[in-house]
């Protein structure tokens, strides 16, 4: 777990590296966001990696609309269920997707919706079930066209 | 904000779990975007999304500028009695669409 705080913290370092390097303080900027809404989220807890799935294509040809699929293995019940579930994209201008809850009527816990990604870049899913556990899964998106406009 | 759609299964078994698939037509303007004069385009989009079963939450979302045009949700649901489901987009300048649909457990 220390490793994906540290790896987190070196996108965010990397990114204002780079920021300085070529002056474009975006960059830098959309990583702290990141890392902002993932704190956030986090509330001082630690994500665990496994039974949060992320389903992206490896390769979306067109960035305007990319298929996404996450979730939680099991069923959802009164005593175990997803309350929220929060999708970010590191390389898009604001870094938020959309956020996912569900209840013990939602049977599988699973969503799929479609999404734009302005460039090649990392998806991060994050799960907080009922009782406070977060999950974490990530995936790295290429994009050929980007889909935010400009 | 128009032409909400929605497929689920018309007959369910007690308990079961179905798939819930809806689509809606809304632009989903980003705020990224620009005009030809360089001026912003202001953001335009459907910020939540709701599903109830007689009247018991489902399943929701709240949603960002990064999800498409015509926003599409795929969810389940489990069905433990013949009902009826409520979905209901909500959009920045506070515009509401809902639609209904009936579900008969044998």
């Amino acid at each position: 777990m220390t490793k994906v705080t540290k790896r987190e913290f070196l996108i965010v370092a990397t990114g204002a590296a780079a920021a300085a390097l070529v002056g474009t303080p975006n960059v830098a900027l959309s990583a702290e966001r990141v890392q902002a809404r993932i704190d956030e989220f986090l509330g001082g807890q630690t994500a665990q990696e496994g039974g949060l799935t992320l389903e992206m294509p490896e390769i979306a040809e067109n960035g305007n609309t990319v298929p996404l699929s996450v979730s939680v293995d099991g069923e959802a019940s009164e005593n175990r269920y997803v309350e929220s579930l929060l999708v970010l994209a590191d390389g898009n201008p604001e870094p938020g997707v959309a956020t996912f809850h569900f209840t013990p009527m939602s049977g599988e816990q699973r969503a799929a919706t479609r999404m734009r990604l302005a460039k090649t870049q990392n998806v991060v899913a994050l799960a907080k079930m009922n009782d406070g556990a977060v999950m974490k899964a990530e995936t790295l998106v290429k994009v050929t066209i980007g889909g935010c406009g400009g | 904000m128009s032409r909400p759609r929605v497929k689920l299964p018309k007959k369910a078994a007690a308990g079961e779990i179905i798939t819930i698939k809806t689509l809606v037509n809304h632009k989903m303007e980003s705020g990224q975007r620009k005009d030809k004069e360089g001026n912003t385009i202001p953001r335009l989009i459907i910020n939540s999304f709701q599903c109830n079963f007689n009247g018991t939450p489902v399943f929701s979302c709240e949603i960002e500028p990064a999800v498409s045009a015509n926003p599409f949700m795929e969810f389940t649901a489990k069905v433990p009695e013949s009902g009826e489901f409520e979905f209901i987009w909500k959009d920045d300048n506070g515009d509401v669409l809902s639609t209904k649909k009936k579900i008969t457990v044998a």
